[in-house]
């Protein structure tokens, strides 16, 4: 193959050479019918002349010719491109480009290509698109360019760098074409040492890629330069997958800070073990689910605000279960911590089967608005903007929380109550009332945690077993009663699960998380951030 | 010594209890084997199973029970000693299956060569020997419960930390036993076992014989851990339950006392696992969910804490409701257990058997009171 | 350092420069101490004066940041945890009377009889002549012998107290540390418990940690005043009443 290579690549630029006189006299509907009707040889020479032409038309009909899409009607001859539609195909004339009906498969025939032949589409696909006066299908060509190091274009890109004027497009292509002449065997060494230098500066893992063939393939000077080339952005890229790792763990440390937050309140502030913290997440993610039907049957053009709608509804619905729960169970346990913690995990069975009564217990689906799906690219990291939401959304209910707890009169009393309950009932504060209300804020910020899992977890009943055991260890390793411990705690829990899942893979890796936090625990029985104090007891 | 040890805590009630937990041991198997199936009294082979299932769980109960109803520590992890023994036998009852697996080979279990393993991981040899399986099923437990004990007692790890460690190290052993190049059969567990100690599992004298065995081990666990209660050491153990910092003032080293318990306590739950594998006819991962542990606890709490005979009342109640319930209304069974849950800690603290002492007690304060 | 010096010393009980903080508030600051075998000292100051934590510091509860503590002149406490210190014969009484409440009285007792304490020796062992006649001996002082079945559980706050004080002699420890044990008694009861202690005094140490001076004044001894983790003062009850600096602390500010 590695021979044959540069053989057809020339071939195929004499015969772009050859033909590009004649392809300017015939109009675009005559080469679209050679394309169809001739061999395979006739084929190849109408695909290059297509390609001289510099017709815009050209290159969706060769892009279809290339995917098999291109079809004769048995009926009338009629160039066509079919697009799978259900059972039938979607037909579009080829040439004019307008809805030509559709058609089952029988009805029509369809314009075969070869491998070699798909080849000399995509070559002729990306000249003709370098050229496209629309600055992002260039941009994209150049790309596409880039990976294949089509040499069949070299002549065609030469022809659009001298015409780009875009910085950004224009140094796609010379990248490009830095790739093409090191793909190429006889490039002359200066051209090759220009092109690593500008290959190396890319950067990224298809650099990587090129500049590592080189130095296997040659020799001298260029071997060195390759070599460096590719050792430099080896490190770079290290370097890379190490953000793209903590990015990851921020993710994941913001998912465990939402559903851990709620309970570093509840356990923290009140040492109230509530096992039933993950089912008012459930349910959390249940009111969205609920929101989202209300308005794809009713009001399908408030589906971008559903989230924001089933925010405050969440915190109500979790936050009211929760002091339902604190009045009627959990107030009789105070000081019987044990039996807290096996009374509402009784309540979590209750809660996980009423749902699956009501429900059912298969998956749910809640659906991402428009401004929460698509991702960015920031240098090397790939982002999704779901996460990066979520990350936002942790982060700004963490910080709310803080605030509440600081500077509002519920916040004074909470502590108040948290530190000294005897003296605060004695000052007047209504200590019953406050407890009440701290475990519905626990269990109401749950229910915002539940809005956005929703969103990366699968909506069922067990939704919140998978978050209890991992939330619980959250708080006792960033330390009770320290809202800044959990956050901690959540964000290295994150980022030490996702450096270990590449060495040890995901279950080993929380494996190994589990088995960390119970030597740390009893390392520091109070978590990193511990109260120390004769009170503490 | 040992004999005299093991009498010290019989007293008459528990003298009744073990005769009765051996009675049943006895006549339940008989009346299987001996009566024809029309005879009114006989007990059909599902009804044996299931109760032998009760008998193991009862045992189970009582190793919570002792540390958490005498020592005050509340393992939410004792599945995974009971998984860990059932394993231990899981992997005698493998090796004995021999060429009779579907790949036929004389060494590897089917799992093994379905998975491409080329020879025996290391842990399973010595498994084919019936002794080196039951030391097993006793040492696996107890070494996880020292190892986490001594840690965890020595740091001051107590109360509700004690139990979420417990319930991580189960989660963890459970995530564990779920991959496949653990070398335990991964989700499929343990199963299609043939014989135990040269006779088929799926005999129904074999059968008897287990449901026995399940009922002596009972008795025999119920009797140790009546002599350790009522021992000095016992006196010594609820003692620290009760007021943990007073005893270390009064110069007793705490951790060694929740050290032993803890681990006698993990052996015990490793031989009920033991038990009921080859009743079951399987084992897997499963069995280390955590919700398995906490449900043992609830029958702990049903029974009555604290007490001896409590722990297996309350075992053998619970998951006869369970069978019933799950057999009959299915989707109720969920809501029962969670309610039981929330009314026993709520209103029923002591249990069964607490309930029957305050009731005894109130009758014999009226009668104390009607003469005057 | 000072080490060889301090081991050489006749004290029982030696503290010197011990200092305690708590997320940078000091309980202890640089504090010195030192009880003479056979002596009662009384303790007192002001709330957050240091009392507790420093019992808690003797007792092996709490590790000191810095400073030597030493008993009987070679035991390093800092060094030794709750039990061993137990074992080499410090007790301690705490404030509110804790008692095994699901143990009869006698049992309660029997738990803390000098003696077994490790835990394989106990699982086996059955109670001697000489343990049930100290036994009998000390329900005597106490008069409970009536009560000696009953669960501790079910006895009224006083008989708790007893009951505690019980436990000590059982313990027979050399030097006993009593944490505020008048407060909210009746002025009987505090006359009755200052001459109990006065009683103990005869064969044991002790240290009182109390703020009531009529208290103080009933035990008559030798007292030290504490401020602020430090040792403000030192001499008789008169002379440390007459010393400004105590009076500015007690009723100043």
């Amino acid at each position: 193959m590695q021979f044959i290579r540069p053989f057809s690549v020339l071939l195929s630029v004499l015969a772009s050479l050859a033909l590009a006189g004649a392809a300017h006299a015939a109009d675009l509907a005559t080469l679209v019918g050679n394309l169809a009707s001739g061999g395979l040889s006739e084929r190849e020479a109408a695909i290059t002349a297509l390609a001289a032409s510099g017709d815009e038309r050209a290159a969706p009909i060769l892009e279809a010719l290339g995917a098999g899409q291109l079809y004769t009607r048995t009926s009338d001859k009629l160039v066509v491109i079919g697009k799978t539609d259900g059972n039938r195909l979607a037909l579009t004339e080829a040439v004019s480009g307008k809805p030509a009906g559709n058609a089952v498969e029988a009805d029509l025939e369809r314009v075969r290509v070869n491998n070699r032949l798909r080849g000399t589409i995509e070559a002729a696909v990306g000249s003709l698109t370098l050229m496209s006066p629309n600055a992002r299908t260039r941009l994209s060509a150049a790309d596409a360019l880039f990976k294949r190091r089509d040499a069949t274009a070299l002549a065609a890109l030469d022809q659009a760098l001298a015409a780009e004027k875009d910085p950004r497009i224009k140094r796609a292509m010379s990248e490009a074409r830095a790739a093409i002449v090191l793909a190429t065997a006889d490039s002359p060494p200066a051209q090759k040492l220009a092109a690593i230098a500008l290959v190396r500066e890319r950067g990224d893992r298809d650099s990587l890629g090129i500049l590592k063939t080189v130095a296997a393939a040659s020799d001298g000077e260029v071997k060195t330069a390759a070599t460096a080339g590719a050792d430099s952005i080896e490190q770079t890229l290290a370097a890379w997958q190490m953000v793209q790792n903590v990015w990851y763990g921020i993710s994941l440390g913001s998912v465990l800070l939402l559903a851990a937050i709620g309970l570093a309140i509840t356990f923290g502030t009140m040492g109230v073990i509530n096992m039933a913290h993950g089912e008012m997440v459930m349910l959390g993610a249940y009111t969205t689910f609920v929101v989202q039907e209300v308005i794809r049957t009713s009001a399908p053009h408030l589906f971008d605000v559903s989230l924001v709608i089933a925010l405050p509804l969440a915190f109500l619905v979790s936050g009211a279960i929760g002091i339902l729960i604190e009045r009627t169970i959990i107030r009789f346990l105070y000081g019987r911590p044990l039996d807290t913690l096996l009374a509402t995990w009784g309540l979590s069975l209750v809660l996980q089967q009423a749902v699956r009564s009501i429900f059912g217990s298969s998956n749910r689906e809640v659906g991402a608005p428009s401004w929460m799906s698509g991702t960015f690219q920031l240098g090397q990291l790939n982002i999704t903007y779901g996460r990066l939401w979520i990350v936002v959304f942790a982060l700004v209910v963490f910080v709310a929380l803080i605030l509440l707890l600081r500077k509002t009169p519920l916040g004074l009393y909470m502590r108040a109550v948290t530190q000294n309950r005897p003296m605060a009932s004695a000052v007047g504060i209504r200590t019953p009332r406050v407890d009440a209300l701290t475990f519905g804020l626990g269990s109401g910020i749950a229910g915002l945690a539940g809005v956005a899992l929703s969103q990366i977890d699968n909506v069922s009943p067990n939704l919140g077993q998978g978050y209890i055991i991992d939330s619980f260890m959250v708080v006792v390793f960033g330390g009770v009663g320290n809202l800044f411990g959990t956050l901690i705690g959540a964000l290295t829990l994150g980022v030490v699960n996702k450096f270990l899942e590449p060495y040890a893979g995901a279950v080993l890796g929380k494996i190994l998380v589990l088995v960390f936090i119970i030597m740390f625990i009893q390392r520091r029985p109070r978590g990193l951030f511990a109260l120390k104090g004769r009170s503490v007891e | 010594m040992i004999t005299r040890f093991l009498w010290q805590g019989m007293d008459r009630n528990l003298r009744l209890c073990v005769l009765l937990i051996l009675a049943v041991g006895i006549a339940l198997p008989l009346a299987n084997l001996i009566l024809a199936a029309t005879n009114p009294a006989h007990v059909p082979s599902w009804v044996l199973q299931l109760f032998g299932k009760y008998l193991c769980y009862a045992l189970l109960a009582l190793a919570v029970d002792l540390v958490w109803g005498f020592c005050g520590i509340l393992s939410l992890g004792h599945g995974a000693f009971f998984a860990l023994g059932g394993y231990c036998m899981g992997m005698y009852l493998m090796r004995q299956i021999g060429t009779r697996g579907v790949y036929g080979n004389p060494i590897l279990p089917d799992f093994m060569v379905f998975l491409n393993y080329k020879e025996l991981p290391w842990f399973w040899h010595g498994f084919d020997h019936f002794w080196f399986a039951a030391i097993m099923v006793v040492l696996v437990p107890s070494v996880l419960a020292f190892a986490l004990g001594w840690f965890a007692f020595r740091s001051r790890v107590t109360g509700v930390y004690l139990s979420i460690i417990t319930q991580a190290m189960t989660f963890a052993l459970m995530l564990a036993f779920f991959r496949n190049d653990m070398g335990l059969g991964g989700n499929n567990g343990l199963t299609d076992f043939k014989d135990i100690l040269g006779y088929s599992v799926q005999a129904s004298e074999t059968r008897a014989a287990l449901f026995f065995a399940s009922a002596v081990a009972l008795a025999l666990g119920l009797i140790i851990s009546a002599a350790v209660v009522s021992s000095r050491f016992g006196k010594a153990l609820t003692a620290v339950r009760d007021a943990e910092s007073r005893m270390r003032f009064l110069g007793y080293r705490v951790e060694g006392f929740k050290l032993f318990v803890f681990v006698l306590s993990a052996a015990m739950a490793g031989v009920a696992g033991a038990l009921y594998v080859p009743q079951v006819g399987i084992i897997n991962p499963g069995e280390f969910a955590p919700g398995n542990s906490i449900e043992a606890v609830l029958w702990v709490a049903v029974g009555g804490r604290g007490t001896l005979v409590g722990p297996i009342i309350g075992a053998v109640l619970v998951n006869f409701g369970k069978t019933w319930l799950t057999g009959a209304l299915p989707e109720v069974w969920l809501f029962a257990l969670g309610a039981l849950f929330i009314v026993v800690t709520l209103l029923l603290p002591k249990g069964i058997v607490g309930l029957w002492g305050q009731m005894k007690n109130r009758s014999q304060a009226r009668k104390a009171r009607a003469p005057a | 350092m000072n080490a060889p010096t301090m081991r050489s010393t006749s004290a029982l009980l030696y503290l010197s420069g011990v200092t305690v903080s708590f997320d940078g508030f000091r309980a202890l600051n640089n504090l010195s101490l030192l009880i003479e075998p056979g002596e009662m000292r009384a303790i007192i100051g002001p709330n957050g004066a240091g009392k507790t934590t420093m019992m808690d510091v003797v007792t092996g509860k709490t590790r000191p940041d810095t400073g030597e503590v030493v008993f009987d002149g070679q035991a390093d406490l800092t060094k030794l945890d709750e039990a061993s210190i137990a074992t080499l014969g410090i007790g301690r009484k705490f404030q509110k009377p804790t008692v095994f409440e699901s143990h009869t009285v006698r049992d309660n007792l029997l738990l803390a009889l000098a003696g077994l304490r490790s835990w394989y020796k106990l699982l086996l062992a059955t109670p001697t002549r000489e343990e049930d006649q100290r036994l009998d001996e000390i329900l005597s002082i106490i008069r409970m012998e009536a009560q000696q079945h009953m669960l501790a559980a079910r006895l009224s706050h006083g008989q708790k107290q007893w009951l505690e004080i019980g436990m000590l002699l059982a313990q027979d420890p050399k030097l006993l540390l009593v944490d505020e044990p008048v407060a909210g008694m009746t002025d009987v009861e505090t006359e009755t418990t200052a001459q109990v202690l006065r009683e103990i005094n005869k064969t044991h140490s002790v240290v009182v940690v109390e703020h009531d001076m009529s208290f103080v004044r009933a035990l008559g001894v030798k007292v030290t005043v504490l401020h602020e983790g430090s040792m403000l003062a030192e001499g008789t009850l008169d002379q440390v009443s007459a010393d400004p600096r105590v009076v500015e602390v007690y009723l100043g500010r």
